[in-house]
């Protein structure tokens, strides 16, 4: 396996401009790593600043609709900005000016990741820039509004179609032109070598935490760890510390959209081939040309046609499994949470909730499972509120 | 084998000049429009056709090339048309050399597209987000088929990336002479001189500098350091706008423009 491999996946197909600040990248957090002074920074703002740990609650009245067994949430949604974002950003954030560079770049689909790095460049006082599909910015819209109150310029993107691929393009068009200057924080775990290693890295803790957690609440493992899969960080994060763990099973959860005969989903490991997008070999949606096919959520952050290489890797060599759940099935298991628990989940999120209670069905009350709930979902009241018709259209 | 890049470079070389270099997409503004356009190129004084390959997500053109791109797209340009297109630059006399983005060749079978690009009288390929490092697949296909690899150095290449790089390429080095994305530019920065002098320390291939040439006083000024001139977007743009038949005039005029401006050439 080459550096930056996981099995064939990953690797760093990118225009040679980039690859001296790829390399300075993977020194710097190589070295940042293994640096105290580094770690004891990022454990003080974990701590101090985000909220870490996050908690985990036991949602029986929930699980009674998954089965009947016991289901333990992981609250990424209750870190500052409201995701599982912010842990990767505030590392990033550090490297930053580690790296002696004064501005920070990023892509959003949901605007979580907008948000977050945004906010860490408020706190850390660099510029900040965010590329967000056009499409997406209209459904986010109170997240453009957080970018902009916190000092970000959001630029909103109207190529192709105008979600997070295409953020993702017109931010490496920034990169490559101001790379002197300026770090572009990718948000999850795509993108060439080294961020696939490096952010997972990033968002580690929360399976750490969550694995020490369950076993003091239940005092055993759970049978499934459950997440939601886009660029796929939050279930990076939450799978690393169960991959040794053979008898627990790592469970993705990727956008069905409206049905995998319609076309229009996220459901990459139901369709796609491996092919290159954004500097990674990985399961890509694309045509019999390899040109990239659109992808379809009502969910911004999982709307993606590919998938971090490491997932991919799971996957082929059998340690990871991933579902999909349709819009539909995704928006009543996030009024269901709501109704039950109280908790308003973001629709990303709200995916693994879905397939969390096909999962304890299948299980059964015996089951107990893990999901992270990778971020709140303040952010898509409209899309809730309109789903549901809550909402009078007034003009 | 019919004459390679590295012939036509000699040759130009020869004459104390440099190599004009013009890109155009497959499929803009239609296929055979396009097609004519790069034989117009031939015609007009241009030594290399960059040939395009249209994909859905350049990361590394701008604004004209992306519309340009989109528009081929849009009109349905598959894959196998750019054999069409390289079948009528090499019968029209110049070497054409294939300037795409990776995936479109993986999905073919890298095997499969070398061959059918040799078929087609192609002379190589220009690989602009494909590094040396990923491309172990394509050094023995290009090896076998004996088509050109062409990789790209820029500014930010350091001593030991211009080495690797310029090691792996066959036929000229690619200078991305100004960092950013493909697009007009104004002035001829310094850099692009620097550049080509830190790659010919480290190797004896041609070094060609694109970085939005656009006119013929510009082609002259990048010719007197370069062994090749690049241009894309200005060529690109000469269709924006007007009927294919204006275009392809436009296309014919700025073309000879260019070449004029390299065959001032150089002080030697
Ligand atoms: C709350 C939340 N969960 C999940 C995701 C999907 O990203 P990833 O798969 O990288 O966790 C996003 C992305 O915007 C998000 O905002």
């Amino acid at each position: 396996m080459t550096t930056g491999r996981f099995g064939m996946f990953g690797g760093r197909y990118v225009p040679e401009p980039l690859v001296p600040a790829l390399e300075q990248l993977d020194e710097v957090r190589q070295k940042a790593a293994v640096d105290p002074e580094f770690l004891a920074e990022l454990e003080r703002l974990h701590r101090t600043y985000t909220g870490r740990p996050s908690i985990i609650t036991e949602v029986p009245r929930f699980a009674a609709h998954a089965g009947g067994g016991r289901v333990v949430l992981k609250r990424e949604d209750l870190n500052h900005t409201g995701s599982h974002k912010i842990n990767n950003v505030l590392a990033q954030a550090l490297l930053t000016k580690r790296m002696g560079k004064r501005r920070i770049i990023a892509e959003t689909g949901a605007g979580q990741h907008g948000v977050a790095t945004a906010t860490a460049a408020a706190l850390m006082g660099l510029d900040c820039t965010i590329y967000m599909g056009k499409v997406d910015t209209e459904r986010q819209a109170l997240n453009v509004a957080r970018m902009k109150i916190l000092g970000a310029e959001v630029v909103a993107v109207e190529h192709g179609s105008q979600t997070l691929k295409d953020a993702i393009n017109e931010a490496l068009r920034d990169w490559v032109t101001n790379v002197d200057d300026t770090h572009y924080a990718i948000g999850t775990v795509t993108g060439p070598y080294p961020f696939p290693e490096m952010v997972r890295d990033f968002h580690k803790i929360i399976g750490i935490e969550a694995r020490e957690q369950i076993l003091d609440l239940t005092g055993r493992l759970p049978d499934a760890v459950i997440a939601c899969v886009g660029g796929g960080s939050n279930a990076m994060g939450i799978f690393h510390r169960f991959i040794e763990d053979a008898d627990v099973r790592l469970i993705g959860v990727e956008a069905g959209g409206e049905g995998i005969e319609s076309g229009r989903h996220a459901a990459r490991f139901a369709v796609a081939q491996p092919g290159v997008l954004h500097g990674a070999m990985s399961y890509l949606m694309q045509d019999e040309d390899g040109q990239t096919l659109e992808s379809h959520s009502v969910s911004a952050g999982l709307d993606y046609p590919s998938v971090g290489p490491e997932h991919s890797y799971l996957r082929d060599v059998g340690r990871a499994e991933y579902r999909h759940a349709t819009d539909e099935q995704t928006m009543e298991a996030f009024r269901l949470l709501c109704r039950t628990e109280g908790i308003i989940p973001a629709l990303e999120s709200a995916h693994a909730l879905a397939g969390a209670i096909e999962v304890g069905r299948e299980l059964g009350p015996d089951a107990l499972l893990l999901i992270n709930l990778s971020g709140r979902g303040d952010k898509d009241m409209h899309t809730a509120a309109s789903w549901f018709g809550l909402i009078e259209e007034t003009s | 084998m019919s004459v390679g890049t590295a012939q036509v470079l000699e040759r130009c070389r020869a004459e104390g000049r440099a190599a004009l270099i013009g890109y155009l997409p497959v499929g803009f503004p239609d296929l055979e429009t396009s097609i004519a356009a790069m034989v117009t190129l031939v015609e007009n004084g241009c030594d290399i056709v960059e040939v395009g390959l249209p994909y859905s997500d350049p990361v590394i053109d701008g604004p004209a090339n992306q519309r340009a791109v989109a528009q081929a797209l849009a009109g349905g340009t598959r894959v196998a048309d750019v054999f069409d297109a390289t079948r009528a630059v090499r019968a029209a006399g110049a070497p054409p050399m294939v300037m795409t983005y990776w995936n479109l060749v993986l999905r073919r079978g890298i095997d499969r597209f070398a061959d059918e690009l040799r078929d087609a009288g192609g002379a190589g390929l220009i690989t602009p987000d494909l590094i040396p490092d990923e491309a172990a697949d394509w050094m023995s296909a290009s090896e076998r088929t004996g088509l050109d690899r062409v990789f790209l150095v820029a500014p930010s290449s350091t001593p030991e990336r211009l080495a690797r790089v310029t090691e792996a390429c066959r036929g000229f080095v690619y200078a991305a002479a100004v960092m950013g994305v493909t697009g007009v530019r104004s002035s001829v920065g310094a850099a692009a001189e620097d550049l080509v002098s830190r790659t010919r320390a480290v190797t004896d291939l041609p070094v060609c500098v694109g970085l939005g040439v656009s006119t013929g006083a510009q082609a002259a000024q990048v010719g007197a350091f370069a062994d090749g001139v690049i241009v894309g977007s200005a060529l690109v743009s000469t269709f924006f706008d007007v009927t294919p038949r204006e275009g392809l005039d436009k296309l014919g005029a700025l073309t000879r423009e260019l070449a004029a401006g390299v065959a001032e050439g150089r002080a030697r």
